[in-house]
């Protein structure tokens, strides 16, 4: 197995406890770099190690830091995001439950980088044992000094709480996330920045908690340490992959970054289930193309699956076998996308149904070669949508129409799915 | 009416946030587990609390998945339909091949999505992919989640809520 950073410290049946942590070296980067290095040297760093976001867009975590400008006004947040309501993505609720204070000590760290006062981690309702996870250290880290007013002594004073969704895909996306916790309906906005304007009107930083994971390790070990950690030259540490579908051993693996495809599927997730045959799958989550299996040696970072054009998004590998109909399985995920769409414009309110509509007319074997025709029309048109949600949910059937469209056809040509009763 | 001792709770609360709007999501938990659903008497008081008007708070509690507008059974399903879980089928070829664990659940319980049974101890609810897809096919009761999920183990999970004596009664939130 190769180094496990991010987990190192799981167990099968519970979460490290804080004693555990430590004695992992757990926050000794917090005691290196509070009140001795300064802010700006912290992000300088983070954008040395090349880590990018694990929420799915892939962003530069410096970068993003570094939108804040250094006189921006104060109370300053940092919303660790924990929402991951993806089909196919769990990492996170993995993470949370394996070592819930290493994402407090990021926490804590990107707030001393962007000297905030306090953090609001969102969590969705079905990680209701995580809340209470993360929740239930919070006092044992304010006790130990660790959270809280001048923290170790160094003058930097830093508060987390909890903020528990009521469970709608789009509260994911930053925007929204911070609407949905000043109490608003959750919608994209895209108007204002977030490191100008977010939580309450003041300057925001929402990292997934995957990105804040990370890190401790970098601070500790130095970002030349987390880069080589990565196979691949444009890589940045390590990645945790969630496998899921027509796996024998669905979980979640942590590997270098750049690791290939196919080694995750075939050798960490266990192959294919009970030797059946892959035929696709989609690599970063519901939101990704299909990826068919002429790119199984794909390296898993965010340039190398571009360069195919594809996503790496969150990491979320979900593996159909060569009896799964594909048509059906795009019209599954259209209807979780048309269903969570949160109604805000017109081509994600309406185009998405209509998608649907579309798809299920082709699987019924009620369509001609012209409902395929408008169906790859809309798939393009949906980038006139207002936020990413409606080319996201397009993916998955671009990728259907780009590999797949003999089984599409196939679909038109026998009146009915060729995959009923097979 | 809600207990004043919860009123008081929920007022300490929203004060300390220092942006009561803040509190919203909280509010409407703790509401709707007092009367078993976000009823309308529940919400005007759930509004008041906040300083907020009726009709913001309805616009979030029609949004949100978990906040349930109508009454629900003392348990409710979250079925996942997530493209994981409906691929996962494997031993559920009994119950047809168009079948899935939602359509068994809602067979078995006689009643469609979104019902409550006759006797109030369970409602289906529709829902998105809950997050366990590698304990696909999964579910979540009353928050807790089980998976992976055969009819056989289903059907016990049924039988054994069906047969928690009502001192145990588990409240969502």
């Amino acid at each position: 197995m190769s180094e496990q950073v991010l987990l190192q410290n799981r167990r099968p049946d519970r979460p490290a406890t804080l004693e555990e942590y430590r004695a992992s070296g757990g926050y000794e980067a917090l005691a290196k770099v509070l009140g001795k290095a300064k802010p700006r040297d912290l992000t300088k760093m983070v954008l040395d190690s090349g880590l990018k976001g694990r929420g799915g867009a892939g962003f530069p975590t410096g970068r993003k830091w570094s939108f804040l400008r250094e006189d921006a006004p104060h109370p300053r947040y940092v919303i660790p995001n924990t929402d991951e309501m993806e089909p196919g993505t769990f990492k996170d609720r993995i993470l949370v439950g394996a070592d819930p204070h290493q994402i407090i000590e990021g926490t804590i760290l990107a707030g001393y980088a962007n000297q905030a006062q306090r953090a609001v981690i969102f969590i969705r309702p079905s990680y209701e044992l995580e809340a209470e996870i993360l929740e239930g250290e919070f006092a044992k880290l304010r006790e130990a000094n660790l959270l809280g007013t001048d923290i170790l002594g160094s003058g930097f004073d830093f508060d987390i709480t909890l903020h528990r969704s009521a469970g709608r895909y789009i509260c994911g996306e930053a925007s929204a996330q911070v609407k949905a916790i000043q109490g608003e309906r959750p919608r994209p906005d895209k108007e204002s920045h977030m490191t100008d304007s977010g939580l309450w009107g003041r300057p925001t930083i929402v990292n997934n908690v995957e990105t804040l994971a990370c890190l401790p390790h970098i601070l500790r070990h130095g970002a030349e340490w987390f880069k080589g950690l990565a196979l691949t030259p444009g890589g940045d540490g390590t990645k945790l992959f969630g496998v899921s579908g027509m796996v024998n051993k669905p979980d979640c693996y942590e590997t270098p970054m750049g690791t290939p495809l196919r080694e995750i599927i075939f050798e960490h997730a266990g192959g294919m289930k009970g030797g059946r045959e892959f035929k696709a799958c989609l690599t970063g989550g519901a939101s990704t193309k299909l990826l068919p299996a002429q790119h199984l040696d794909v390296a898993m970072d965010f340039e190398s699956l571009a360069k195919i054009g594809h996503r790496l998004g969150t990491g979320a590998i979900i593996v159909f076998d060569q009896g799964a109909c594909l048509v059906s399985a795009c019209l599954n995920l259209l209807t979780f996308f048309a269903r969570e769409s949160c109604g805000w414009c017109t081509p994600c309110r309406e185009g998405l149904p209509y998608m649907r509509h579309l798809l299920l007319r082709i699987e019924l074997g009620d369509a001609d070669e012209g409902c395929v025709k408008r169906l790859r029309e809309m798939a393009h048109y949906i980038d006139h949508s207002y936020c990413a949600f409606a080319p996201g949910a397009a993916a998955p059937v671009l990728g259907l129409l780009e590999y797949f469209e003999d089984e599409v056809l196939e679909h038109i040509s026998q009146g009915c799915c060729p995959y009923k009763g097979v | 009416m809600l207990p004043a001792k919860l009123k008081k709770t929920l007022k300490r609360d929203i004060k300390q946030s220092g942006h009561p709007r803040e509190k919203a999501v909280d509010v409407m938990y703790a509401v709707q587990s007092h009367y078993g659903y976000l009823s309308d008497e529940g919400l005007a008081e759930a509004a008041e609390l906040l300083g907020m008007s009726e009709l913001e708070l309805e616009e979030l509690a029609t949004f949100y998945d978990y906040i349930y507008r109508r009454p629900v059974g003392k348990y409710v399903l979250h079925v996942c339909d997530g493209v994981v879980c409906w691929m996962c089928h494997e031993g559920w070829e009994c119950v047809g091949e168009e079948e899935s664990i939602v359509t068994y659940l809602c067979a078995r319980l006689g009643v469609e999505v979104g019902e409550t049974t006759p006797d109030g101890l369970f409602t289906v609810l529709p829902s998105a992919c809950i997050g366990y897809c590698e304990n696909a096919p999964a579910m979540l009761v009353n928050g807790k989640p089980y998976g992976p999920l055969t009819p056989a183990s289903l059907d016990e999970v049924l039988e054994e809520l069906r047969n928690q004596p009502p001192e145990e009664m588990v409240v969502d939130r």
